[in-house]
């Protein structure tokens, strides 16, 4: 692990101030902010992060879940996974929340993991964590060992030909799902991203991940209220029962109203480059009536965009699957 | 003409006869010290210019990249510890190699095996994963710190009367795990307690030993 300078800061102003400095805030930042460094210093002893400057956010004021004035809730960006999982709030309203950040990690880094890490997690691509393979990710121009290589795990929505690392977080799935806003605060001031335009997609640029600018400082998630009675749930599939990254994965969020799907939010995890909106399966199930003989035909529109790689062509129906019996979850009880 | 390769090594078999009386054992741990000695010459003598925490530009505590040592405050089992450590040191690193507290293990060093597990703040945690220069202003308490040989602390007595271990290796992170368990939110169930555990590697196998002695704990068995 290289040297670098560290500095504790007590205000938001500061870590942007410092943040700032940065050449970037996508691979390759000599300025990043810590907090639980369950990702951060992992990558650093890996050598595939090496901040010059690393600013530790820990002690900034943003570790509530506040209610917001149009009945949503807002989470600070220094909640815990574990705080955020147990919250009696998330879990009543938002169980797909709750239930996709349980199925993560395991206790221990749950208890440090914050949700504006969980939100900025690096990909699980064996390449892209060992500096001795050429990864693009990494270091843009070297190539994709994984194209070729061990890709079993990898993604099969998304992908381009520099990259195919997969999005590994569980919360995001969610967070994707419920339509859930990211607010940044930066040197131009404050501005609020919808997640689905926060990530970006690997194209020629695998190394930048999301639009977030030097000096800005993910804040807070909110997310949206939700109408009365609307039900979401998460399926997580994966090689071991517990702590393992999630070979597919779906989260689904519905409002079901006189038998009709009156709203949808869908998306997939452990499949994209991003966490995967499926937009497809939303579009044919909206205004529907509620039926579990069309979820199949839902899940296959959102598979047929999929490109498959030497090793993963068994996440197409492993995720076909996965959200078939995810919607099936959510409209059990519904009427 | 290549070199050969056994060369050093002859010429270090000829150097370990010329010392005299000693077994090739004493003096390959010999040689493999002074080689780590060497290899952190150029940090050790940087690290000569102790330094303490200064405040940044913008306030706070910090340092600068000097490649010095840096003194922090840990407060650890209860007590307060004022250590100079590297500041790229995991709390595991600064518990076992400043603090001397080696009952935390380092088994994988990248959060995957739940050998180093210690309590921040009466919650669990992967030490390894952890900037020590973080953790001060935490409480944190290792497998030292709930019980001593003579006064087990009940999950630490439970895993011996439940032989929950083999070789011991995770043992430690087991212990300190399922203490910090007994208050999280966990169902009753033996599933729920392998679930609430799945942080915790036992090569061994010794997981169904180790469900009965937590169980027995939270009165579940």
């Amino acid at each position: 692990m290289e040297i670098f300078d560290y500095s504790r800061v007590e205000s938001a102003a500061q870590a942007i101030a410092a943040g700032a400095k940065s050449r970037t805030a996508q691979q390759g930042a000599n300025v990043r902010f810590i907090a639980g460094g369950t990702t951060l210093f992992d990558l650093m002893k890996l050598n595939v992060e090496h901040p010059e400057t690393v600013v530790d956010i820990n002690h900034l004021p943003l570790d509530k879940v506040e209610r917001t004035p149009n009945g949503g809730f807002q989470i600070g960006a220094l909640v815990r996974n574990s705080d955020l999982a147990h919250h009696p709030e998330i879990v009543k309203h938002y169980p797909v929340l709750s239930q996709a950040l349980l199925s993560g990690a395991s206790a221990q880094l749950r208890n440090r993991a914050t949700t504006g890490g969980n939100l900025l997690q690096r990909t699980r691509c064996v390449y892209f964590r060992d500096t001795h393979m050429p990864c693009n990710k990494r270091e843009p121009g070297s190539g994709c060992s994984a194209i070729e290589g061990f890709n079993r795990n990898l993604a099969i929505l998304g992908t381009s030909e520099q990259c195919i690392a997969t999005n590994p977080s569980d919360m995001n799935v969610a967070l994707m799902a419920l339509d859930a806003v990211v607010h940044i605060q930066g040197v131009k001031g404050a501005r609020t991203v919808p997640i689905a335009s926060f990530f970006l997609l690997p194209g020629k640029t695998p190394h930048i991940e999301n639009v977030l600018q030097p000096g800005d400082l993910v804040t807070h998630v909110s997310l949206p209220a939700l109408p009365e009675g609307a039900r979401s749930v998460y399926l997580k599939l994966r090689d071991r029962a517990s702590y393992e990254f999630a070979l597919s994965s779906a989260a689904v969020v519905a409002h079901v109203q006189g038998g009709k799907f009156e709203s949808i939010g869908i998306a997939l995890g452990g499949v994209g480059t991003m966490p995967w909106r499926a937009k497809a399966a939303e579009a044919m199930l909206k205004g529907t009536t509620v039926d579990p003989a069309k979820f199949r035909a839902a899940a296959e529109a959102v598979l047929k965009e999929a490109r498959p790689q030497s090793e993963n062509g068994f996440k197409i129906e492993l995720a076909t699957r996965c959200l078939t019996q995810t919607l099936k979850l959510a409209t059990r009880t519904a009427s | 003409m290549p070199e050969d390769p056994h060369k050093h090594e002859n010429h270090d078999e000829v150097s370990a006869s010329a010392l005299g009386p000693s077994s090739r054992r004493t003096f390959l741990s010999g040689v493999g010290a002074a080689g780590l000695v060497a290899s952190l010459a150029p940090f050790s003598a940087a690290a000569t210019a102790v330094r303490t925490p200064e405040a940044p530009p913008a306030g706070g505590a910090g340092f600068s990249r000097s490649g010095a040592m840096v003194a922090i405050r840990l407060r650890v089992n209860g007590k307060d510890h004022e250590v100079q450590i590297d500041p790229r040191s995991s709390l595991l690193d600064c518990l076992r190699e400043n603090l001397h507290l080696t009952g935390t293990k380092k088994g994988c060093d990248h959060g995957q095996c739940g050998a180093c597990t210690v309590h921040i703040n009466g919650r669990r945690a992967n030490s390894c994963l952890s900037l020590a220069l973080t953790n001060q202003g935490d409480e944190i308490t290792t497998i030292e710190g709930i019980g001593t040989p003579e006064k087990l602390h009940p999950m630490q007595s439970s895993f011996v009367e439940h032989d929950g271990y083999q070789c011991g290796y995770c043992t430690s992170g087991q212990i300190m795990s399922a203490v910090a368990l007994l208050k999280e939110p966990c169902g009753g169930a033996d599933a729920d307690v392998k679930e609430a555990m799945s942080g915790n590697i036992c090569r061994c196998g010794a997981y169904a030993n180790i469900v009965d002695a937590i169980q027995k704990v939270r009165g579940k068995a």
